[in-house]
């Protein structure tokens, strides 16, 4: 914080608009990848405002190449391919959030105690190296296989693989705080030791937790597409990209646009999502960013 | 040395029996009784009961357990429930395909991957560089199905050069096994190529950075020959443990692209037990492997000894 504090009064005194530039040119990867999550973002939420509807069927005009009437084409039941991919998004991006989210909070739990204290440690540590050993994507059809699909079966299934590598990453910087004189200090000073946790090493986790954050959501959303596209995800009736991609496998040499509709968004939200992780672990974890 | 391999090989037991318990919990620990949820919704009280005989259900957990891991050390997986056939001979069955893809791939994406980290850490800041870096972000973004699909468009129905979907056999000519894997493989390895770029530039910038190499270079040594010698010989360890790493996302791939590909191999097997809720199948699959990813990285742990001789333990 000091760094901005002592910048010279002529840097704050620019006109917002070459601020803005300065930081667009400095972080272009933050900046594209935030513009096109936002304007997905938005378009998911306003979907009903400009779309049409996503789940009628309308037999008569299956497999329409794309026109004005319906801008991507209509999949094999007549639906629109437009509003159905603008609707997938909704879920896309709710299962990638969710899954950073719930990650990343029951990780740093599990990787406070892990690193904390030494006893857990051992019992923990074996218990994510194999859980970490099993492929995210068969974990999560084994779970979503078990149990009824629906959004949230989908997103336990993908946060339980997620967590270890939360856990690792916490317990290494808890590792390396406790030993730091001011925490030696605090425990000097009888601190409680839950005071010592939140105050003393929790702060040090957040900048490595929101890069973490990013690319779990990006993993997220591409095992989200995946299950669903294996049929081990979402119930078939939503409209998300994986299922409208397993859908429409059979007509891809007829109607190529019902595959590269889905598939192009599924692609460019991930890559959204991937470059402002980039740009936020260059600015946010130095030293991680030299190791990538 | 000695003793850090036999402690490495403790601990790869150790991992397998975590997983073996995990994999064994996931049909117990769910909610609902296993045999109902293998049954399916249709099943009358006597199918259930059949199939809780079947599995040996009405013992205690430890003692189900401890029979499941003797037959599986012993390689028995299970019987399938849709097929009757045992879970070991019907993987078996689909391995061939399965390895053959995997393992193309592998070699494809890792000559190709070290060549583009190499040659962007040459070239860093310049347009070969950054071009190598963007290609790799999307490599690394857009879904293997996504890929499978688009190379099937263009190449197999429109350009016309390559066959749509299935395998051939390794035993009906190299021709036709190779015509079919060449799309999987590109689809399957993009994010494999991309991820293993990615930690060569990386690595191979650091070393370049080393005292030795500006000697090196003061001395004349030309530059492939110290870009090879000198220098990747030295970035190797991270390159390596990314390789191994990296398997983990291969056989989450092969899943999808068998699936995109038609190719009738074990990723297939277990994507079709899915919708027969055939569980021991599910099982087995994910037995092996993580399995084969946990024994990929104890080979890539051992390698470190042999290629850098300063770690030693």
């Amino acid at each position: 914080m000091s760094v901005i504090a002592a910048e010279p009064p002529i840097a704050t005194a620019q006109p917002r608009g070459a601020q803005l530039r300065r930081f667009a040119r400095r972080n272009p990867t933050i900046v594209a990848g935030g513009i096109i999550l936002s304007i997905i973002t938005l378009m998911a939420i306003a979907a009903p405002l400009f779309t049409g509807d996503a789940i009628t069927m309308h037999p008569a005009q299956r497999l329409r190449p794309p026109s004005d009437v319906n801008l991507l084409g209509t999949d094999h039941l007549g639906r629109d391919i437009f509003a159905r991919t603008v609707y997938g998004a909704r879920v896309s991006l709710f299962v990638g959030v969710a899954v950073a989210t719930m990650s990343i909070t029951l990780g740093l739990m599990i990787g406070l105690m892990s690193g904390y204290f030494r006893k857990v440690d051992l019992v923990v540590m074996r218990l994510m190296d194999g859980l970490m050993a099993i492929p995210a994507i068969l974990l999560a059809i084994a779970l979503v296989a078990l149990t009824r699909a629906s959004v949230s079966t989908v997103i336990f299934a993908i946060t339980i693989p997620e967590i270890p590598r939360v856990v690792r990453l916490v317990r290494a910087v808890v590792l390396s705080v406790r030993e730091a004189p001011y925490v030696e200090a605090a425990i000097a000073g009888g601190t409680p030791t839950w005071k010592i946790l939140l105050r003393h090493i929790v702060p040090n986790t957040i900048a490595p937790l929101i890069v973490q954050a990013t690319y779990i959501c990006a993993s997220a959303i591409l095992i989200e597409a995946a299950l669903s596209f294996l049929g081990a995800g979402t119930p078939p009736e939503i409209p998300t990209w994986g299922n409208m991609i397993a859908q429409s496998r059979l007509f891809l040499s007829r109607a190529p646009w019902t595959i590269f509709a889905p598939g192009i968004a599924l692609a460019l939200v991930v890559l959204a999502v991937n470059l402002l992780g980039d740009g936020l672990r260059d600015r946010l974890d130095p030293r991680l960013a030299r190791r990538m | 040395m000695l003793t850090y391999i036999a402690g490495r090989l403790a601990s790869t037991v150790l991992v397998m029996g975590i997983v073996a318990v995990f994999v064994f919990l996931l049909l117990h620990l769910s909610p609902g009784d296993p045999a109902a949820i293998i049954a399916g919704d249709n099943a009358t009280g006597d199918q259930i009961a059949a199939i809780r005989r079947q599995l040996g259900l009405d013992d205690a957990l430890p003692v189900q357990f401890f029979r499941w891991v003797t037959a599986v050390l012993q390689g028995d997986l299970g019987i399938s429930i849709f097929s009757n056939e045992p879970v070991a001979k019907l993987i078996s069955q689909r391995v061939e395909p399965t390895l053959s893809l995997a393992l193309t791939t592998m070699t494809v994406a890792v000559t190709l991957a070290v060549s583009f980290g190499v040659l962007a850490a040459w070239k860093v800041g310049t347009w070969i560089d950054r071009a190598l870096m963007v290609v790799s972000v999307i490599g690394f973004s857009v879904p293997v199905f996504v890929v499978g699909y688009m190379l099937i468009y263009v190449f197999s129905i429109n350009l016309r050069w390559l066959p749509v979907q299935g395998y051939s056999p390794i035993e009906q000519g190299l021709g036709p096994w190779i015509e079919r894997l060449i799309l999987p493989s590109i689809a399957l390895g993009l994010a494999y190529v991309a991820l293993i770029a990615r930690i060569t530039r990386t690595s191979m910038l650091e070393v370049l950075a080393e005292d030795y190499i500006r000697t090196a270079r003061a001395k004349g040594v030309a530059n492939h020959s110290m870009l090879l010698k000198h220098a990747l010989k030295n970035a190797g360890v991270p390159i390596i443990t990314v390789i191994g790493i990296g398997v983990a996302l291969l056989i989450g791939g092969v899943v999808i692209t068998e699936t995109v590909f038609n190719i009738p191999g074990v990723g297939r097997l277990v994507v079709d037990a899915i919708s027969k809720r055939d569980y021991p199948i599910i099982q087995g699959v994910i037995l092996i492997f993580s399995g084969v990813y946990v024994l990929v990285n104890l080979a890539v742990d051992l390698t470190y000894t042999l290629l850098d001789p300063r770690i030693r333990y």
